[in-house]
């Protein structure tokens, strides 16, 4: 399924096989601290291509940006651009080679203008000591024409949509006379149709000569466009061929090493009773009239791109932001709002989405990490009950399985899968009701994935509600009795998990 | 002797090797006169009143926070009880009467450093105002309001009774020492053994977790720089005692004094991380210092300068970057 403009492409192709590659790594290997992140890499771009770099969380593929930005230096291995060897990069020698990377938050000035992002680089890299305001607005117009774009020079980025900050960005990289732009995680805030005007967009810079580089976990929506597939794994190339040879499904075993063919929940009890109660809650300009019912021992998914609203419903859930208007209750009592200690009072147990800056205290012990939850039912008068406090403590470790050699190591220490276990058994350890788990495998291993699964069905067959958000599809399938789909801030759609599927799902979140 | 070795590693054993280190040096320096009975016991009534200040600052310091207007709190409570003692109490007064007021003094002493520490917490808890900002402003209100209180001068006249706290000895030991000593051993046990101490030190480390581990940090925080302002008041109430006098100006070289033994004790600037035999030990290093440089007779200046040098030197040594860079040569 090759879309035509791809005839004029490989016409290209052998003109730049003569020349050297615009980017080619050779042995690239980066160690952090005892661990590979990137282990013997090699990887080649050719000018006016497009490739996928394809690789869970954790596989080395931002380690690559990095490396490739100059941004991290790199411990073995050789990097040369347009044949030309760099024994060591900077930010600088990448920039003037035309590597540009856009993240996935873009970068971009939110209070000043289209033009004045666009040119603002590429101005302060070429012209003297004065900006001058003409010449930017000239800039950015014609970096606009050749992407085929109309954004109004003069609107404020803050102001524009997603779709049209990503362009904004891209014109920028173009407009710094990028040859190779890196493109982290492009569709995750894209509805479909704006991915389908991305993907014209990428087709036309590649026939400009323009290579491009997408990273991301979820690639089928790109493959179209690109000639070629790279799969990370643990830090090392794990496969490797032109784009046709991929799907979806083959993506998937690539990058995590085996067919994921998880069970989905128990059918739930149809008598099971209400738990939580959600009525018509609203933050303005965050989230409106939601409204929905979690039942004992059901685990329900929400779903929606990034900026859909649904981190900012389970904040709220959990009192760390405070609605406006609408009601929680759980077993029919009021939960007060926007306070999460009486949150947490009331049996609400929240499992935040980054980990490492609101779920741990990285530098602290792992034993402390789990207790931290339990500190006032262990206070007997004056002081604390600790040899209570940790018995608890490592029981709660045992049971959630965490690898670990000593409870008083510090956090840090473990892997993304334990350090998500001790997350979830401090909040077990205070016997919530609901438990809320905003990205519950986010940065975790492939194995670690499916226990965490696996924990999740053991609580809801306790009784417990659970309450998942997500950005992985699978994963919501694999764990979810229903899903709510959340589009603008609302509830666009609700689907029994068996009635529903990938596709399906991806769809209704991005039409 | 591993285990030793290991204690070594740790900021708290390196510090137990510098006062060592540091008493071995100022004792070998000038040994007839350090290593006299008059110039031990003078120290051991010397370094109560900026070690306990040390103790305020350390409370705050672990949650990541500062404390500066420990030295206006703790004239300011000084003030207030001075007045009690030289105008309600009277300086004829003695005996029981004179206990009894010098009890209630330092009660009302300790209740308004408490206050005074609300006051700082509530800025930093409710308004979210840096605490370094928060307790600079507050400690010129709390200086600004003794010095109102007395119009700038020194309170004077109190009764006998109240020269104890600061000069009197409990079987030949002297009672500021005492005090330290059971305040050191308080803080020590709040920080290791109370579910107040663990999570001070937790939001210390990480207060954005904190907030997602449903803690109460704003009770918290107000909790923690009440303890701190009531150390404060306590510290004033020996400098009082020592001086026989209150003065709204007193101690003003203490705040430094009191800042850099705190890391030099190894408590963590950013929050997270401290101990209190570390504080203990870091307040023995700078009084030996601190008498030694008197002894040989080096000027109050350039010893100001001194302690300058060393906050700076430890911050340096206890940086990352530092850490980094030695680590990098020892591969290379």
């Amino acid at each position: 399924m090759r879309p035509p403009i791809s005839v004029s492409d490989k016409a290209e192709i052998p003109v730049s096989d003569t020349s050297p590659p615009l980017v080619e790594m050779t042995g690239v290997t980066k160690n952090y601290s005892g661990i590979t992140a990137l282990d013997r890499v090699d990887f080649t771009i050719r000018a006016g291509e497009a490739v996928c770099l394809a690789g869970e969380n954790g596989s080395g593929k931002s380690t690559l940006i990095k490396i490739l930005a100059g941004v991290e230096p790199r411990n073995a291995g050789t990097v040369a651009f347009n044949g030309t060897r760099h024994e060591t990069l900077s930010p600088r020698i990448s920039a003037d080679a035309g590597v540009m990377v856009i993240f996935q938050d873009f970068s971009l000035f939110p209070n000043l203008t289209v033009a004045e992002n666009i040119a603002f680089s590429s101005q302060l890299a070429h012209s003297g000591a004065f900006y001058r305001g003409g010449l930017s607005r000239d800039l950015a117009k014609k970096t606009l024409e050749r992407v085929g774009v109309d954004i109004p020079l003069n609107a404020r980025v803050e102001q524009l949509p997603v779709a049209h900050k990503q362009l904004v960005a891209i014109c920028r990289a173009l407009a710094m006379d990028a040859r190779l732009i890196i493109m982290d995680e492009p569709t995750t805030a894209l509805t479909e149709r704006e991915v389908k005007s991305l993907l014209t967009i990428i087709r036309r810079l590649k026939s400009d000569g323009v290579a491009v580089l997408f990273v991301s976990h979820k690639l089928a929506e790109v493959l179209e466009v690109c000639e070629k597939v790279v799969v990370l794994r643990n830090g090392a190339k794990v496969a490797e061929g032109p784009a046709t040879d991929f799907d979806s499904a083959s993506l998937t075993r690539a990058m995590t090493g085996r067919d994921v063919a998880e069970t989905p929940p128990d059918p739930l009890d149809p008598s099971a009773p209400a738990l939580l109660e959600v009525t018509n809650l609203a933050k303005q300009g965050v989230f409106d009239d939601v409204s929905f019912t979690l039942r004992q021992g059901e685990v329900l998914g929400i779903a929606g791109l990034l900026g859909s609203g649904r981190t900012e419903l389970a904040k709220a859930l959990f009192g760390l932001i405070h609605p406006d208007k609408g009601e929680i209750r759980l077993k029919d009592r009021p939960v007060p709002l926007g306070d999460p200690l009486r949150a947490a009072d009331a049996g609400i147990g929240y499992v935040p989405e980054d980990r490492l800056t609101e779920g741990l205290f990285l530098d602290q012990s792992i034993a402390r990490n789990v207790a931290v939850g339990r500190l006032d039912t262990h206070d007997k008068g004056a002081m604390l009950d600790l040899k209570g406090l940790w018995a608890e403590a490592n029981d709660w470790l045992k049971r959630l399985t965490v690898k670990h050699s000593d409870p008083e190591a510090p956090v840090r220490s473990l892997s993304g899968g334990n350090q998500q276990r001790v997350v979830l058994a401090r909040w077990l350890a205070t016997g919530p009701k609901v438990l809320i788990l905003n990205g519950p495998s986010v940065g975790v291993d492939v194995g670690s994935k499916s226990d965490i699964h696996g924990i999740i069905r053991d609580l809801a067959r306790e009784g417990l509600g659970v309450i998942v958000i997500s950005d992985d599809l699978p994963e919501l399938l694999a764990t979810c009795h229903r899903l709510l789909v959340m589009k603008g801030g609302r509830i666009t759609d609700e689907i029994a998990g068996r009635d529903t599927d990938e596709t399906d799902l991806g769809h209704r979140l991005a039409s | 002797m591993n285990t030793l070795l290991s204690r070594l590693k740790t900021p708290e054993g390196r510090l137990a090797v510098i006062a060592v280190l540091v008493f071995v040096l100022m004792a070998s320096l000038s040994p007839e006169r350090f290593l006299s009975a008059a110039n031990l016991t003078s120290m051991a009534f010397q370094f109560p009143e900026f070690a306990i200040l040390a103790l305020a600052v350390t409370v705050t310091m672990l949650t990541g926070g500062i404390d500066l207007s420990v030295v206006g709190v703790s004239n300011m409570s000084a003030v207030v009880a001075a007045l009690i003692l030289a105008n309600v109490a009277g300086p004829e007064l003695a005996g029981s009467g004179a206990v009894m007021w010098l009890l209630l003094s330092m009660v009302v002493a300790i209740a308004i450093g408490a206050a005074a520490g609300l006051f700082n917490g509530a800025l930093v808890a409710f308004i979210g105002m840096p605490p370094i900002l928060a307790t600079l402003g507050s400690g010129l209100i709390f200086t600004g309001i003794a010095v109102a209180i007395t119009g700038g001068s020194a309170v004077m006249g109190f009764p006998t009774a109240a020269a104890w706290l600061g000069n009197g000895k409990v079987f030949s030991v002297p009672v500021p020492l005492i005090l330290f000593a059971v305040l050191a051993l308080a803080v020590a046990f709040i920080v290791r053994r109370t579910a107040f101490g663990l999570k001070l030190v937790m939001f210390g480390a990480n207060p954005l977790a904190a907030r997602f581990a449903a803690v109460d940090v704003n009770r918290l925080l107000l909790k923690v720089y009440m303890l701190s302002g009531a150390l404060a008041a306590i510290s004033g109430l020996l400098v009082m005692s020592r001086a026989n006098s209150a003065k709204a100006d007193y101690g003003s070289s203490y705040l430094l004094l009191s800042i850099l033994i705190a890391v030099l004790g190894g408590v963590n600037p950013y929050g997270g991380y401290g101990k209190v035999v570390g504080v203990v030990l870091a307040v023995l290093s700078m009084q030996f210092l601190s008498s030694g440089l008197n002894m040989l007779q080096v000027s109050n200046f350039a010893r100001e300068l001194i302690w300058g040098v060393l906050l700076i030197f430890v911050m340096l040594v206890n940086s990352q970057q530092v850490a980094a860079l030695f680590a990098r040569r020892r591969m290379s």
